[in-house]
């Protein structure tokens, strides 16, 4: 395929590349706006509390699950870290210095 | 209409502070970047449609899919329209993220509110909720944090777009697990009990039985819903046992 000119840039594919970041921008204030619309009774109010927590949750488990044996022992060791020294960098570390063993040795 | 509550403050320090605290982002988000600057040279695109993408649309996830639907001939409208509802299902997660911060950011001024808005993403709404798990108020760290990764966002494109292939096999050295190792160590803090266990198992379970049944991105949505109706259903149940109304 011959490289488009660095600048290269037709109406249609700004319409798209505009139509998508309007498209995401919507998906970042709908739901504080619809929030702001539901009364925040007790169900509610509970609800929310639990979101952050589910929604973290959410998106590591199927992660884990794809990435095998290595990845669910760098997220158990950074886990672990985390519960005896509360410190994300720490953490990372040691989950990426263990995953890098393991992959290395060939898990 | 706005509530009247007091706006919470939006300060330099809190910028600085949530600056610094998504630190842990940054070297995956450095190697996504280039490897959707690469994936975007192959595809087609010129340097200017890329550097727009990434500027625009400042959504990792939802980039790399809609490369697999850019098109370097003509663009219908039904093309144009079909790329942005793809966009939306990958993005649908930020609904719920949205929803999760309303309390806090909410009362702020519109004009500070929906500008900030256009920051978020998972890595400053993941340092925004802990700080604010934490008794933090400053909506300045949320804001802060999401300058900081724009930037990188926006530089980590250009140098993979311009040198294709950049970044070969990141994954040796665990990149693809940098966000899930901090999501998993920023969920810590967040718990607060046993209910909590309970929301995010159901979380967890409708995640994994969505993976499985559906190709794409819906299980962070269908997983955070089940969460958050399980801690909703929970609030129920414990204010009918303390006998409806007293407490």
């Amino acid at each position: 395929m011959p490289d488009p000119s660095p600048f290269g840039l037709t109406a249609g594919s700004l319409a798209a590349i505009v139509a998508m970041a309007l498209a995401s921008y919507l998906c970042r204030v709908l739901g504080v706006w619809l929030m702001a619309h539901v009364p925040l009774t007790q169900p509610v109010r509970r609800g929310l509390a639990a979101l952050p927590g589910s929604i973290i949750v959410a998106i590591i488990a199927p992660l884990v699950m794809r990435g095998g044996p290595s990845a669910l022992a760098a997220l158990a060791a950074a886990l672990v870290s985390m519960l005896i020294k509360r410190n994300e960098l720490l953490a990372l570390a040691v989950g990426l210095s263990v995953v890098s063993l393991l992959r290395a040795w060939g898990v | 209409m706005k509530a009247v509550d007091a706006p919470p403050p939006v300060t330099l320090q809190g910028m600085l502070l949530g600056a610094r605290l998504v630190f842990p982002f940054i070297p995956g988000s450095i190697v996504f970047a280039a490897a959707f600057g690469t994936t975007a040279a192959q595809k087609g695109l010129s340097v200017l449609e890329t550097v727009l993408m990434s500027a625009l649309m400042y959504a990792g996830s939802a980039q790399l899919v809609a490369l697999e639907l850019w098109r370097t001939d003509v663009w219908t409208g039904a093309a144009i329209l079909a790329i942005s509802a793809v966009v939306f299902t990958v993005n649908a997660r930020m609904i719920l993220q949205g929803a999760s911060l309303q309390p806090w950011i909410y009362p702020l001024p519109n004009t500070v509110l929906w500008p900030s808005l256009g920051l978020l993403t998972d890595a400053n709404w993941v340092v925004g909720t802990r700080y604010h798990a934490g008794g933090g108020r400053d909506v300045g760290v949320l804001i802060g944090a999401g300058i900081m990764l724009w930037i990188v966002w926006v530089g980590g494109t250009l140098p993979g777009r311009l040198a294709g292939g950049l970044v070969q096999h990141p994954e040796r050295f665990g990149i693809d697990l940098v966000m899930p190792i901090v999501f998993t160590a920023m969920v810590v803090p967040l718990w607060k009990g046993r209910q909590d266990t309970i929301c995010w198992a159901a979380s967890a379970l409708v995640a994994l039985a969505t993976a499985w049944l559906w190709p794409g991105y819906a299980f962070v949505v269908t997983g955070g819903l089940a969460g958050a109706l399980t801690g909703a259903a929970l609030g129920v149940l414990e204010d009918r046992r303390r006998g409806g109304g007293n407490a």
